[in-house]
């Protein structure tokens, strides 16, 4: 082809070896799922977390340090920020795959997300434990 | 990244008005998409003044007549005007849909047209579907079964079992749904599309395959099932009213299903 040929093209590879590319990865329905389940879950730990915390509206500090002593109270506080946390890593993961393209700065991204995620995830687990213990 | 803005050759710019003829009472401006390969000029989007005393009643037959009447370097796919071929798919009025099925007088004031959105054009309203067409092939849509067919007969299906396959085998692979969906539009090297999921589905659904495992197998990948995110532009925009969306979320059901 003439250089001067706007059609001209680098890639000669078939199109149909395009698509298939390395094939499929034979995973995602995992994530997919548990997404789904995360968020069912999220629903009453939400719900019960928001409406005790309104309940305790205007209580004293220790009053609040006391309601997360409970045993019932730190379990289901633990179970809400690891769905949570969970949830928010399965999400950002797919925002994540959808916009930032090339593999290098996709695995980048993803790796700085779930750090972050982690970590901030961690430091909501110590405070329920350090009030709870 | 994703990419929000057309580079600096690809910037549609204003191009010719065609005056409707003198005396004409129903005139209908038609913008349309141009551009070719072989000049050196932007993409442009030409106005056709179109009277419509004198024109069928489908964009198809505006498009048509341009082509005979006013200006025969228009160029665009057609074949059966009747919905049954695909190949006037484009977007019009801002929605994907075939020219054929589209009556002009559902379109507000110009009648905006231009290819199906984010393939690469070839020329005008002709778009490149050699890799939806690639996508189409990889599913492999076509019956897979180790039972031999019985010797004198047609592998038979109860009415039940047919029924399963409708709203499927009525995709008339026009790629409206695929070029309408975001997720196609900044992963479609890697995304199947609503279109051929729709169709790897099909043969899924499909009592007499013995190869849905397979199928499934293909199919589980976080690129090529799972960029789908209900978005839902495809079941709004199939022309022939299907709803793809439906297709790919039965998809997954079974993926998990499997799963045990």
């Amino acid at each position: 082809m003439a250089p001067k040929d706007k059609l001209s093209i680098t890639v000669r590879q078939s199109e149909l070896g395009r698509v298939k590319g390395l094939g499929a990865a034979r995973s995602g329905v995992h994530h997919w799922w548990m997404e789904r389940v995360t968020s069912v879950a999220l629903i009453p730990l939400t719900l019960w977390f928001v409406f005790s915390v309104l309940g305790m509206a205007g209580h004293p500090q220790p009053d609040i340090a006391h309601w997360v002593s409970h045993p019932l109270v730190a379990v289901l506080l633990v179970a809400l920020i690891v769905t949570s946390f969970h949830h928010t890593q399965l999400g950002l993961q797919v925002v994540i795959d959808d916009y930032i393209h090339g593999e290098g700065t996709r695995l980048i991204v993803l790796l700085v997300m779930k750090a972050a995620v982690v970590l901030l995830g961690l430091a909501a687990l110590l405070a329920v434990v350090k009030l709870a213990i | 990244m994703v990419e929000f803005t057309l580079p600096k050759n690809s910037k549609v710019v204003e191009g010719q008005r065609y005056k409707a003829p003198a005396g004409a009472k129903r005139v209908r401006e038609f913008k349309i998409y141009r551009w070719n390969p072989d000049d050196e000029k932007n993409p442009h989007t030409d106005i056709y003044e179109i009277d419509l005393d004198d024109c069928g009643p489908m964009v198809l037959d505006a498009l048509i007549k341009i082509k005979n009447e006013v200006d025969g370097t228009l160029t665009f796919r057609r074949s059966c005007r009747e919905g049954i071929c695909g190949s006037c798919a484009m977007n019009i009025d801002g929605t994907n849909t075939l020219a054929c099925l589209k009556p002009i007088e559902d379109c507000r004031g110009a009648v905006r047209i231009n290819p199906l959105p984010h393939m690469a054009v070839i020329k005008d309203l002709v778009p490149d579907l050699s890799q939806a067409y690639a996508q189409y092939r990889s599913v492999e849509p076509w019956l897979q079964s180790d039972t031999p067919p019985p010797p004198d007969a047609e592998r038979l299906q109860s009415v039940e079992e047919r029924s399963k396959l409708d709203g499927m085998w009525e995709c008339i692979l026009c790629f409206c749904c695929t070029t309408s969906c975001p997720s196609y539009w900044w992963n479609g090297d890697r995304y199947l599309g609503p279109a051929v999921l729709l169709a790897a589905y099909r043969w899924i659904a499909d009592s007499r395959d013995e190869h849905k495992g397979e199928r499934l197998d293909a199919l589980q990948d976080p690129f090529k099932l799972y960029r789908c995110h209900t978005i839902m532009n495809c079941a709004e925009t199939c022309p022939k009213g299907l709803n793809p969306a439906q297709a790919i979320g039965e998809i997954k059901k079974l993926m998990v299903q499997r799963q045990g």
